[in-house]
């Protein structure tokens, strides 16, 4: 007799992910769905859905989701997560979204220590819109607004969110993973499940980024965009916990 | 019934919360600080979650979230923090989600004045927010008029799932009157079981809110919407007509410049001077019909008269009247008050100093 060890998970739509050839939207749309069967909350959980490629999570999760305007997710959740108190609610707001257009909707609700969890989906460049530069977008890389490679003295440098957000005295989980092999993807995973975990034992703002790629508008095939997250962004997006309120009592 | 004075924002706030609000988030502008001021004390009383946003931007998409819940939710602002909430207004729109905005309106454009000013009537009818999306847009002219509606807005947003206005200037939102508070309404029938996200005990199929759709769909909602304003034109213009049987000039005016014309229309009325109004108290949809069944033969002129410079309810106006009448305008604007002697002059003018 056959064992059944591995199948897909209960809250994604059986269907053809759209999500580009090596995406790691993908993998984070699946892991996000496996924690959430884990902890037995599919029944439980309202998901909030941004503008840009997380938005086709509308398209893949069979939970309750609402769409909302670019970079409002987390105001939205708010609103949500105050008359819910009991749902598991979460954003899943990639770079574009969150780190520019959404800045003060973030840091205002993380302040507020909502009791909510953001997970930021990062691959430095606006996806849906055909890979203009975002605020994460590294120095040198090239993008459709910046042909020649992001230059420090026009554009800044590189947002770092996590490092923004583990300063502000609620939140009490901020930590960055990155999804370039198995492994790092099992520590994503146990990651989120701890965030989703906090909620739901009623602690305050959880903050999970998730280091991911774009192969479509890097440039790149699948593989290299892995290798060039290992010798680019890994190395200037620090991959830790910053903030976990269990263990720093 | 509870008789009591209150100054007008407290008392649409108050209306609203005993019709039902329990979410309110806002963000501070004058003049309708009142509003999250009375808020911020009154819903935690009833049971209800008051919010003070980062902005207005995410006030209102705090409101969105709370309406995908069920939840009665509201958030207040005064001109330009209304510019600044249309987009989450057309989200609403969008994505089928009852709430109720109310706009203190003061002077424009820009940063304009805080005093009162009847500014905005094409961005409330018109406009709030890309799309071609309308609300259900109200204009009170009295307190008692203001809680009425502010106290029934949740069942129109509810039974049409769409957002409603209710337009009051900064007068009205800073006066004090003499106000019948109704009953605490009872939150049982609410009409949202049936698409609201969030567990309630049942399990069932997952729920998606979301103002995005395949070109289909949208176009589908859009018919929809379409269909939705022509019953609003049909079945919820309401329109106050005052003196109209035997008018030869019409004065066209809502919320408070209504008020002061009225005063006028009395005067000139004493002085045997045959004139009426036309009060629009839904400004959107407009009370066509008022105008359809005058008696064009008698009437000599219409008098628009507006808290702003230039007219903004005159091309509403004109559509109905279609050449067969003149329409003269006047106003004030910039925080400048309408005052009676002001607006008695303005219509004499018109009527060729008759009377």
């Amino acid at each position: 007799m056959m064992e059944k060890i591995y199948s897909r998970p209960n809250c994604i739509v059986p269907m053809q992910s759209g999500y580009c050839p090596g995406c790691l939207h993908s993998t984070a749309t699946k892991i996000i769905a496996e924690v959430i069967d884990e902890l037995g909350q599919g029944h439980n959980v309202i998901n909030v859905l941004p503008v840009g490629c997380s938005s086709m999570g509308l398209l893949y999760w069979k939970i309750d989701m609402v769409g909302s305007a670019h970079g409002r997710a987390p105001a939205v959740a708010t609103g949500i997560k105050r008359s819910r108190p009991d749902s598991l609610v979460f954003t899943y707001q990639g770079d574009g979204d969150l780190a520019a257009i959404g800045l003060a909707e973030i840091l205002s609700a993380a302040n507020r220590g909502e009791k909510f969890t953001v997970i930021f989906a990062n691959n430095s460049t606006y996806g849906m819109t055909g890979g203009q530069m975002a605020p994460t977008t590294l120095i040198g890389q090239k993008s459709t607004t910046s042909k020649k490679g992001r230059d420090a003295e026009t554009a800044g440098h590189p947002i770092k969110m996590c490092e923004l957000i583990k300063e502000l005295a609620a939140p009490v989980f901020v930590a960055r993973y990155t999804l370039n092999n198995p492994q790092n993807i099992r520590k994503a995973k146990q990651g989120i499940k701890k965030a989703f975990q906090y909620q739901l034992d009623g602690k305050g703002f959880s903050f999970v980024e998730l280091l991911t790629n774009c192969p479509t508008n890097w440039g790149v095939e699948p593989l290299d965009s892995l290798k060039y997250m290992e010798e680019n962004t890994m190395k200037y997006f620090e991959q830790k916990v910053f903030k976990d309120e269990e263990e720093s009592k | 019934m509870a008789k009591q004075f209150m100054k007008g924002c407290e008392a649409v706030a108050e209306a609203a919360v005993l019709g039902g609000c329990r979410f309110f988030a806002g963000y501070p502008i004058t003049p309708q600080n009142e509003i999250p001021e009375y808020m911020s004390s009154r819903l935690p009383e009833a049971g209800g979650i008051f919010i003070q946003g980062e902005s207005e931007v995410a006030s209102v998409n705090m409101v969105y979230g709370a309406a995908s819940t069920g939840t009665r939710a509201m958030t207040s602002s005064s001109s330009p923090g209304i510019s600044l909430k249309t987009e989450g207004i057309s989200y609403l729109s969008g994505a089928k989600l009852p709430a109720l905005i109310v706009n203190v309106s003061r002077g424009g454009p820009g940063l304009g004045s805080i005093q009162p000013a009847q500014s905005d009537y094409l961005q409330s009818t018109k406009a709030l927010g890309h799309g071609g999306h309308r609300l259900l847009v109200f204009a009170p002219y009295t307190l008692q008029e203001a809680v009425d509606i502010a106290y029934d807005a949740f069942e129109y947003a509810e039974r049409d799932r769409s957002p409603v206005m209710i337009l009051m200037d900064g007068c009205l939102g800073s006066i004090m009157e003499m106000v019948d508070l109704p009953p605490m309404k009872e939150l049982s029938n609410q009409n949202t079981q049936g698409w609201k996200v969030g567990y309630d005990g049942v399990k069932r199929g997952a729920r998606m809110i979301t103002s995005i759709y395949p070109e289909a769909g949208l176009e589908s909602n859009n018919k929809n919407s379409a269909a939705m304003y022509k019953k609003w034109q049909e079945e919820d213009v309401k329109v106050e007509e005052f003196m109209l049987d035997d008018a030869e000039y019409v004065v066209v005016a809502y919320g408070i410049a209504a008020r002061v014309a009225k005063q006028a229309i009395m005067q000139l009325r004493g002085q045997g001077c045959k004139i009426g109004l036309i009060r629009p108290i839904t400004l959107y949809p407009f009370p066509k019909k008022s105008f359809e069944k005058l008696n064009y033969n008698n009437i000599k002129a219409f008098i628009d008269i507006e808290m702003t410079i230039p007219a903004q309810m005159y091309d509403d106006i004109d559509l109905l009247v279609r050449g067969r009448a003149p329409i003269f305008e006047y106003g004030r604007s910039g925080g400048i008050l309408l005052d009676d002697d002001g607006v008695t002059d303005a219509i004499k003018k018109v009527t060729g100093g008759q009377a």
